[in-house]
């Protein structure tokens, strides 16, 4: 594996060795190593041509516990802010030597489009692309649920996760989606019609339209963040509306199995899609998540490049 | 393919191995045995039990994975990482032996020499190896040996043990030397 | 070489038949099998070639004046030479646009002067195609350019009050309105067909009732005004059924299809390559299918290119950031043969049709789209349709490269373009039918 653009890069058994593989690293961390020399002398590239301060830190906390050097590359005061072009912005990582990109952007593909042109050769990693993938957020949030409720297990089976609000314009579900099924969780969508794409249906989840009717049942609720210019684009009436509908509050936590956790990729929406309540509740794990986040971009980070690919991929080693 | 060390020489090996490290540590009480994953563990767990059933006390025992700090990991596919486990006592101030099964260029010890350097400051770092095969590439040697068993670079030497392959042998593979 | 007169040998023409074809002094002189190639006469082996009436192309993308880097009319009729063509409908869409007798004057002299196809302006409905107040629609008409078709193709004429004025409008001259069939709204930021690869690749969707919801409404307005419609790049099922609908009621409807939309599916997208984006978006193989069928049974007219040259910083990027739309002259004809003749749904006589005499007869361009006969001005295409070869985006002649098939092999070669009786593409060599033409001056 040279890149990680799309959940559909991964294997079920990639994906729990990446899981597996951020488990020991977490423990590492936790204990007196909090640095280690495995990619000293690699230079990792964070491409951010959108605002994301928390993907961000966490790629570059990882990548530092790891001793590679980090150059940041983000949109404000760099020359993505002027108009650049994502080939020029290639090219001149290449001549830089950056080793991978960490890249977030507004288009979706544009990490595919960086990985599969001829305009640079090292690593691509997606940090998030338009709506299409998020594919580390997904790896962390599967990493969570399996921490809290697999009971040992290395994947996810048996397991029910809801996943709530605006599908059609998330990666995190998308990612989600995909993976929390390949671990062989039940995955079921809860949004109001208008936002859950066209053609869902062959998704491998379920869809429903009423959260009521699905929390009592689940192992995990992942909450989405909503915004608020959604409302302008006529996707629900109003605030007031979607959190009767399809907000996570105290009633509806008490609703839940007694062990289900509560999960946000974050930045929240307090008092919209989740309630101070339930965010800063028992249940939650969203503080955790982001302590997970950064094991397993650790994880992804030394899978990726600590390794030859060249042997990893011709299946020679000495 | 030649069978360099039958099962019972091993069990041999690793009881006087476990005498050794007791005489020169003056019984087990400062001692903390670090095995180096894979078969070095499972090696670290036959002395510590030979230590015990000498001394009669438990002895401090754990797993070093050096894997994040080994110097080739450019030369190979990625590989995955076997869990790192610091008995309750730590490393500080102890005298931490670290056992592995072979012996070679003595890479492995510097990268485990590393992350123990990471972990904390023991009191003394020793060495216990079930083969020494040579052709060092650092100057490091073991303090205590199986066996020493003379090879040529070409040939390469195999650890079979009853918890992972079924049956304890060493085996040296390849042209003679 | 160039006094005229050329035998060309070897043929089959479109109804089956082998023939040898002569031409002098621009006219077709004699049509017969085993002519001998009387003194003067400069012989030309097309063994295994079909003669079909010169093709005509009622969408193009010439982008002069104003996208002079994407294509010219001398490099973007060279394209046509190579592809078939004889004939090509400058879209509006230029800056400035064509919305004045000026604007069209002028790229019918660049065409004129070219040589390599006749070059047919189209105008636009509404002043700079904002879809809000006429453009001069007369004064083009009476022009040099004589516009008979009218287009604010790139933008839908949304609203139904103009597009009503605009079909009534274009009555005093027989003209007739191109619709470029898509609901704004609904289609907001839209990047391909909205299904089950948008939602996957996250990408904003442009679903099918946004262009069937303008024809459905277009084709009511025509009849009840009685007027000509034409509606520009058909992409979807659904828009083959309202068609067939209307022209059953006897609606003075035509319809086209662009050889993308009958070979290429919206699962390209999966590559992300921006190279795939185009305005009506690809569709799914039902729609493909869909269109097929309707380009067969002739609820579609014509095959129109939509040739729509970019330069390559407008595609080697983002596809949210890339433009629309795909050069089509130079794989036109044999994207026709691949789908549709050698599948078996249409014969050479069909693709003559769709290709020629329908295309001329919608905008009325009287010296086109006329059968192979003697005494006919002599405008012939010839394509080998047992040649394959593979497309190269470095080796068209459009001045752009963004070719979608780059790399496919493509089934029938066109071997040679014959435009008023002089070969603008011959043995792989483009010529103006202008003595001492600038020939090289295009590349």
């Amino acid at each position: 594996m040279k890149h990680l653009l799309s959940i559909n890069d991964l294997s079920k058994v990639d994906a729990i060795s990446i899981l597996d593989t951020a488990q020991e690293l977490a423990r590492v961390s936790d204990g007196p190593m909090k640095k280690l020399p495995t990619l000293r002398g690699r230079t990792i590239v964070n491409l951010f041509a959108e605002d994301s301060t928390r993907t961000r830190i966490s790629f570059e906390a990882a990548a530092k516990r790891l001793s590679a050097d980090v150059i940041n590359f983000s949109s404000k005061g760099s020359s993505i802010s002027k108009g650049e072009s994502l080939k020029d912005t290639a090219q001149t990582l290449q001549a830089m030597g950056a080793d991978a990109v960490i890249i977030r952007h507004s288009a979706s593909g544009a990490a595919q489009r960086l990985a599969d042109s001829k305009w640079m050769s090292g690593s691509v990693i997606n940090a998030g692309d338009g709506t299409h993938e998020h594919p580390s957020q997904a790896l962390l949030d599967a990493f969570t649920i399996r921490k809290h409720l697999s009971k040992g297990a290395t994947d996810l089976a048996g397991l029910r996760v809801a996943i709530v609000g605006d599908v059609l314009h998330s990666r995190v579900a998308r990612s989600n989606v995909l993976l929390l099924s390949k671990l062989g969780a039940q995955v079921v969508l809860v949004a109001p019609p208008t936002l859950l794409p066209v053609g869902i249906e062959s998704w491998p989840c379920q869809i429903s339209y009423d959260l009521d009717e699905v929390i009592a049942s689940v192992d995990a609720i992942m909450m989405l963040r909503i915004q608020l210019e959604r409302m302008s684009e006529m996707y629900f009436p109003n605030a007031r509306e979607y959190s009767r509908y399809f907000g996570l509050n105290s009633d509806r936590i008490r609703a839940m199995k007694a062990e289900a956790i509560v999960m946000h990729p974050g930045p929240m929406n307090r008092g919209l899609e989740i309630t101070a309540d339930a965010a800063d509740g028992a249940r939650s794990v969203i503080v955790e998540q982001v302590a997970n986040g950064v094991s397993i971009r650790m994880a992804i980070l030394y899978l990726l490049l600590a390794g030859n690919q060249e042997i990893a991929e011709n299946g020679v080693s000495s | 393919m030649s069978l360099a060390l039958p099962a019972p020489d091993i069990a041999r090996a690793l009881i006087r191995i476990s005498h050794e490290i007791l005489e020169r540590n003056s019984g087990s009480a400062n001692i903390t045995l670090l095995g180096i994953p894979t078969r070095g563990a499972h090696l670290a767990k036959r002395i510590a039990s030979a230590i015990e059933s000498i001394e009669g006390t438990s002895v401090q025992m754990g797993t070093l994975d050096i894997t994040l700090h080994r110097d080739d990991l450019r030369m190979r596919a990625p590989r995955a990482l076997m869990p790192t486990v610091i008995p309750s006592l730590g490393v500080e101030g102890r005298d931490v032996v670290l056992v592995d099964d072979v012996l070679f260029s003595g890479r492995t010890i510097r990268a485990a020499l590393d992350a123990l350097g990471e972990i904390g400051r023991p009191k003394s770092v020793q060495l216990a190896v079930l083969v020494d095969r040579g052709h060092r590439q650092l100057p490091i040697r073991a303090d205590f040996v199986g066996k020493n068993l003379p090879t040529s670079i070409e040939q390469s030497v195999v650890v079979h043990l009853t918890e992972l392959d079924g049956a304890d042998e060493v085996l040296i593979e390849g042209p003679l030397p | 070489m160039k006094n005229g007169n050329y035998l060309l040998t070897g043929l089959t023409l479109p109804n089956g038949s082998k023939s040898d074809i002569a031409i002098s002094a621009g006219k077709i002189t004699e049509i017969a099998p085993n002519l001998i190639a009387a003194e003067g006469f400069t012989k030309v082996d097309l063994a295994g070639s079909i003669a079909l009436p010169g093709l005509v192309d009622l969408h193009t993308h010439l982008r002069e004046p104003g996208k002079e880097d994407a294509e010219t009319v001398l490099s973007g009729t060279m394209a046509a030479a190579k592809g078939g063509f004889v004939a090509v409908s400058a879209m509006a869409n230029t800056s400035p646009v064509a919305d004045t007798a000026g604007v069209v004057e002028q790229v019918f002299a660049l065409g004129q002067s070219a040589g390599f196809a006749d070059v047919f302006p189209i105008g636009a409905v509404t002043e700079g195609l904002k879809g809000e107040n006429l453009a001069e629609i007369g004064a083009m008409a009476d022009s040099r350019a004589r516009v008979r078709v009218f287009s604010d193709d790139g933008s839908c004429v949304f609203d139904p009050l103009v597009m009503r004025r605009a079909l009534e409008y274009v009555k005093k001259f027989d003209g007739v309105i191109a619709q470029h069939a898509q609901d704004p709204r609904l289609t907001q930021g839209a990047q391909m067909n909205e299904g089950e690869i948008s939602s996957r690749l996250g990408l904003k969707g442009w679903p099918a009732v946004a262009e069937e919801a303008i024809i459905a409404r277009d084709v009511l307005l025509a009849d009840h005004v009685q007027s000509r419609l034409h509606i520009c790049h058909l992409t979807t099922a659904g828009g083959v059924e309202i068609i067939r609908w209307a022209k059953a009621r006897g609606i003075s409807v035509t319809a086209e299809v662009t050889p993308h939309h009958l070979l290429l599916t919206d699962e390209s997208a999966l590559s992300y390559d921006p190279i795939f984006k185009v305005n009506p978006p690809l569709r799914t193989q039902k729609d493909v299918e869909a269109l097929r069928e309707g380009l067969a049974d002739g609820t579609i007219d014509i095959v129109a290119t939509d040739h729509a040259p970019h330069p390559a910083e407008a595609k080697e990027c983002e596809w949210q950031e890339a433009a629309f739309g795909m050069l089509g002259l130079e794989s036109a004809l044999s994207i026709i043969n691949q789908t549709m003749v050698t599948t078996g749904l249409m014969n050479w006589e069909t693709v003559a049709d769709r290709m020629s005499y329908a295309p001329a007869k919608i905008a009325r361009y009287a010296e086109h789209g006329k059968a192979l006969t003697v005494g006919a001005i002599a405008n012939i295409t010839l394509i080998n349709p047992a040649q394959s070869y593979r497309v190269d985006r470095d080796l068209v002649a459009s001045r752009s490269r963004n070719t979608p098939f780059h790399g496919m092999d493509l089934q029938g070669a066109v071997t040679a373009t014959f435009f008023r009786g002089l070969p603008t593409f011959l043995n792989g060599k483009l010529a103006s039918i202008h003595e001492g033409s600038p020939e090289s001056a295009g590349k």
